[in-house]
C-alpha cells in the first residue's frame, strides 16, 4: 500500500509474509509428521508376527493367525488381536505365498472398483457395509447367516465362495453384482480383508465387538 | 453459448477464446454429474434399477469424476479468462494451449466410455493402467494420469509463461504459486501399492489437499478477480484480504489433513492435529467478500452524496453466483465439515452419509457456484455486453439448483442422523447393522427427498444451460437497440 500512514494490520506486505511463513511452517510440519507417519504405517516383517512385536499395519503373513478386536482398557477403545496360528483356505501361507496372495487381492479390490459401493477403512460409497473389519463380522462366523447361506464351513471359503457368485445369494433387495472374481481372485480379495482387519486403526468402527454380542442375541429388536 | 463457437464473437484475447472451449466442455460434464447421480440416487431406492447393466459403483464413479474434472475443466477455463485482464498481456503459446484442450478432451471421453462401458478389470496391473484404479475421485486408469499431468504442464507453462512477461499482480501470484502445488499433488495419488494404510495416506495427499487447500485458495483468487471485474472493488482490500485467506486457508488446511488421518491406521496424534487445524479451516471462508460488499456500499454512499455514478455492478447472473459462493462456502465446506470433524463424531460418522451430505454441499457451495459464476462472466465478455442483467431463466437456475442441492444435502444429513445412530452407536456397525439402518423407514424416506432434489436441480441445471445459450444474444440485441 502506497500511505505509509496506515496500520500494519492493512498492509499488503505484511500479511503477504504472514502467508507466506504460516504456510511454509504449515507445510514443514506435515512433512515432519508425515515421515513419522510413514514409519508407522509401513508393513511389518514375518518376524514382527513370529516375535509378537505390534505393527499398525502387520505383514502379508497376518492370515495365517486368528484374529480379534478387542477392547483395550489402556487405550480406550478396540485394538486388533493378533492370536495363535489358524489354517487359512487350509493351509498356512509361507512370507512370499501371502505377499503375492495380498497384492493379487489389492489389485483386485481397485480393478473392481469395491470401493465405490462399499467403504475401505471408512472411505469410499456408502451404498453397501463397511469393509474394514468384515472378516470378523459375526454373519460371517460359524452359525452366522452369510456362512451358513454359502454352505462352507470356514470364514474364508464362505467369503470367496460370496464373491465369485454374488447375485446367487441375495440377502436384501440390494445386492452385490456379479464383477467376474475369479476363484484365485476371490482368494487374494479374502486375504485382503483378513489383513486390513488386523490394522490397526484407532478403535474405528467404534463398538464392532459389542455388534457382535448383540448380533448372537438375535438383534435389538428380538430383545 | 455453443453459437459463439461459430459466429467468432472473440475479437480481442486468445486466451479468453480457449477459456470458452473449456467452460463449453465443464457444462456438459457438469450435465453427466447431475444424471448419473440422479441414476445413483434411484438405486438407493430402486435397488433393481439397472442391476448389472450399469450398477451403483459404475453411475457413482461416473458421477463423481465427471464432478472433478468438468470442475478442473472450469477452472483451467477461469485461469485463461482471467489471464489477460490481470497480466496485461495474451496467452503467450495458445496453439499448444488449444492442443492441451483437445488432448485432455479425447482422453477424458475415452476415460468415461471405459468406465460406463468396460466398468472392471481382471485383477492385474493391466486393469489399474488402463480401466479403472479403483481410488475414490481418481479413479482415472494410469494411462490418463499421465496423460493429464502432461496436458496440466502445457497449461501451468502457458500461465507461468504469460505472468512472467505481463504485470504481476498479487491475485495472479497467488494463482501461479497456488496452481503448482495443485498440479504437483497429483502425482501423489500416482502409484500401486498392497499396503491399503498407505495407499490412503498418499490418496489424502491429493484429495485433502486440493478440496480442503489449493481449491479454496484458488477460489480465492478467482472471487478476487470477479469482484474487482464486476463490481469495481478495490484492488488494496481484496488483495489484502485474498493473502489472510491464503494465511488462513493454508494454515488451517495444510494441517486439516490429519482429519481424515484418524481411523487408517495411522497414529493417534492425528486425532489432535486434524480436530484442531480442521476446525479452523471455516475462519476464513467469507471474510474477504464481506468486507469488498460493504466498501462498495459505502463507496456508492460516498458517491451519491457526492452527485456521481459509483461503480455499477455491471453482471447481475454472475454476481448472485459468487455470493451463493461465499455463503454456500462457510455452510456447506465449513459449517457442515465442522459437524464431524471432531473425532469423538467423526468415530461414529466417518463413512455415513453425514459424509455424502458434506460433500454435495461443500462441492456446490465452494466450487461449483463460483465457477457457473465465471461462466456467466465470459458470456458477458464473448458478447460485449457493458451490464449483463439476470433473465427469468437466470433467475430459475440459480434458484432451482441452490434450493435443490440443499434440499439434498439436508436431506442426506437427516439419512446420516439415522445411520449414525442406529447402524454405529445402537449396533455398532458390520452387515447386519448396516442393513437394519438402511431399512429404517426414516433413512428411506430421506433417500426419497434426495432424489426429489436431485430432479430439482436437474431442472435448474437445464434453465442454466438454456440461460447460458440465449442470454448473451438477447443482451447483446437489446444493448444495440438501446
Amino acid at each position: 500500500m502506497a500511505n505509509k500512514n496506515v496500520s500494519v494490520w492493512t498492509s499488503i506486505p505484511f500479511w503477504r509474509r504472514s502467508a507466506a511463513w504460516v504456510t511454509g511452517f504449515a507445510t514443514i510440519l506435515l512433512i515432519w509428521l508425515s515421515f513419522d507417519t510413514l514409519g508407522q504405517i509401513t508393513m511389518g516383517t514375518d518376524a514382527d508376527l513370529l516375535n509378537k512385536v505390534t505393527k499398525r499395519v502387520p505383514a502379508a503373513t497376518v492370515i495365517n493367525y486368528k484374529i480379534g478386536y478387542e477392547m483395550s482398557k489402556e487405550r480406550g477403545h478396540e485394538v486388533p488381536t493378533i492370536g495363535e496360528k489358524q489354517p487359512f483356505f487350509g493351509k498356512e501361507w509361507s512370507d512370499k505365498d501371502a505377499a503375492a496372495l495380498l497384492h493379487l487381492g489389492k489389485l483386485t479390490s481397485q480393478a473392481k472398483n469395491c470401493m465405490d459401493c462399499h467403504t475401505l477403512l471408512g472411505n469410499g460409497a456408502y451404498y453397501a457395509p463397511d469393509l474394514t473389519k468384515a472378516w470378523l463380522d459375526p454373519a460371517w462366523q460359524d452359525g452366522g447367516p452369510l456362512q451358513g447361506m454359502t454352505g462352507k464351513s470356514t470364514v474364508e471359503e464362505a467369503i470367496a465362495e460370496f464373491l465369485q457368485n454374488p447375485s446367487q445369494y441375495p440377502t436384501h433387495a440390494r445386492m452385490m453384482p456379479n464383477l467376474g472374481i475369479t476363484a484365485d481372485e476371490a482368494k487374494g480379495l479374502v486375504a485382503f480383508l483378513k489383513h486390513m482387519s488386523s490394522i490397526d486403526t484407532n478403535g474405528f468402527p467404534r463398538n464392532f465387538s459389542k455388534s457382535v454380542e448383540t448380533f448372537k442375541a438375535g438383534g435389538t429388536h428380538a430383545r | 453459448m455453443l453459437a459463439s463457437i461459430k459466429t467468432n464473437e472473440f475479437k480481442g484475447s486468445q486466451s479468453k477464446a480457449l477459456a470458452m472451449m473449456y467452460f463449453r466442455v465443464a457444462i456438459i460434464l457438469f450435465g453427466a454429474q447431475l444424471l448419473f447421480g440422479l441414476i445413483a440416487a434411484i438405486q438407493f431406492l430402486v435397488p433393481g434399477f439397472l442391476f448389472e447393466l450399469l450398477d451403483f459403483s459404475v453411475a457413482r464413479t461416473v458421477h463423481i469424476n465427471a464432478l472433478v474434472v468438468w470442475m478442473l475443466y472450469a477452472m483451467i477455463g477461469s485461469v485463461y479468462f482471467m489471464l489477460a485482464d490481470e497480466t496485461g498481456e495474451d496467452g503467450v503459446h495458445m496453439l499448444l494451449g488449444k492442443i492441451g484442450f483437445w488432448v485432455l478432451t479425447l482422453a477424458v471421453t475415452i476415460v468415461v466410455l471405459v468406465f460406463i462401458f468396460v466398468q472392471v478389470g481382471a485383477g492385474t496391473e493391466a486393469s489399474i493402467w488402463f480401466i479403472n484404479e479403483g481410488r475414490e475421485y481418481i479413479e482415472a486408469p494410469r494411462w490418463a494420469d499421465i496423460g493429464i499431468v502432461v496436458v496440466v504442464l502445457i497449461f501451468y507453462w502457458n500461465v507461468f509463461a504469460t505472468y512472467m512477461k505481463g504485470r504481476q499482480t498479487g491475485i495472479m501470484t497467488v494463482m501461479v504459486a497456488d496452481l503448482l502445488a495443485l498440479a504437483g499433488l497429483y502425482v501423489a495419488g500416482m502409484f500401486f501399492t498392497d499396503n491399503i494404510s498407505m495407499d490412503q495416506f498418499w490418496w489424502w495427499w491429493v484429495i485433502h489437499l486440493w478440496v480442503e487447500a489449493t481449491w479454496e485458495v484458488f477460489v480465492g483468487a478467482l472471487a478476487a478477480y470477479a469482484l474487482i471485474k464486476i463490481i469495481g472493488a478495490k484492488r488494496e482490500i481484496v488483495e489484502m484480504w485474498l493473502w489472510i485467506e491464503v494465511l488462513m486457508l493454508f494454515g488451517s488446511g495444510i494441517l486439516g489433513m490429519g482429519h481424515h488421518y484418524f481411523w487408517i491406521g495411522t497414529p493417534e496424534y492425528w486425532w489432535e492435529i486434524g480436530a484442531l487445524f480442521s476446525a479452523l479451516e471455516p475462519v476464513p471462508l467469507v471474510a474477504m467478500f464481506v468486507h469488498v460488499l460493504y466498501d462498495w456500499g459505502k463507496e456508492q454512499g460516498i458517491a451519491k452524496a457526492e452527485g456521481r455514478q459509483g461503480s455499477v455492478m455491471n453482471n447481475g447472473p454472475a454476481m448472485a453466483w459468487i455470493v451463493t459462493n461465499a455463503f454456500g462456502n462457510f455452510l456447506g465446506a465449513g459449517i457442515w465439515g465442522f459437524f464431524h470433524t471432531l473425532p469423538q463424531v467423526n468415530i461414529y460418522t466417518h463413512g455415513t452419509q453425514f459424509t455424502a451430505a458434506h460433500g454435495h454441499l461443500a462441492f456446490f457451495g465452494a466450487y461449483a457456484t463460483i465457477l457457473i459464476g465465471m461462466m456467466y462472466m465470459s458470456i458477458q465478455y464473448a458478447y460485449g455486453i457493458d451490464r449483463l442483467k439476470a433473465t427469468f431463466k437466470s433467475k430459475m437456475a440459480i434458484f432451482m439448483i441452490t434450493f435443490g442441492v440443499l434440499g439434498m444435502g439436508i436431506a442426506l444429513t437427516i439419512a446420516g442422523y439415522e445411520q449414525v445412530l442406529v447402524e454405529r452407536a445402537e449396533l455398532g456397525g458390520g452387515w447386519n447393522a448396516f442393513f437394519m439402518a438402511q431399512e429404517l423407514p426414516w433413512y428411506i424416506q430421506a433417500q426419497m427427498w434426495r432424489a426429489i432434489m436431485g430432479v430439482v436441480t436437474f431442472v435448474g441445471f437445464i434453465y442454466l444451460v438454456w440461460d447460458l445459450l440465449t442470454l448473451g444474444k438477447q443482451a447483446k440485441k437489446a444493448q444495440a437497440a438501446a
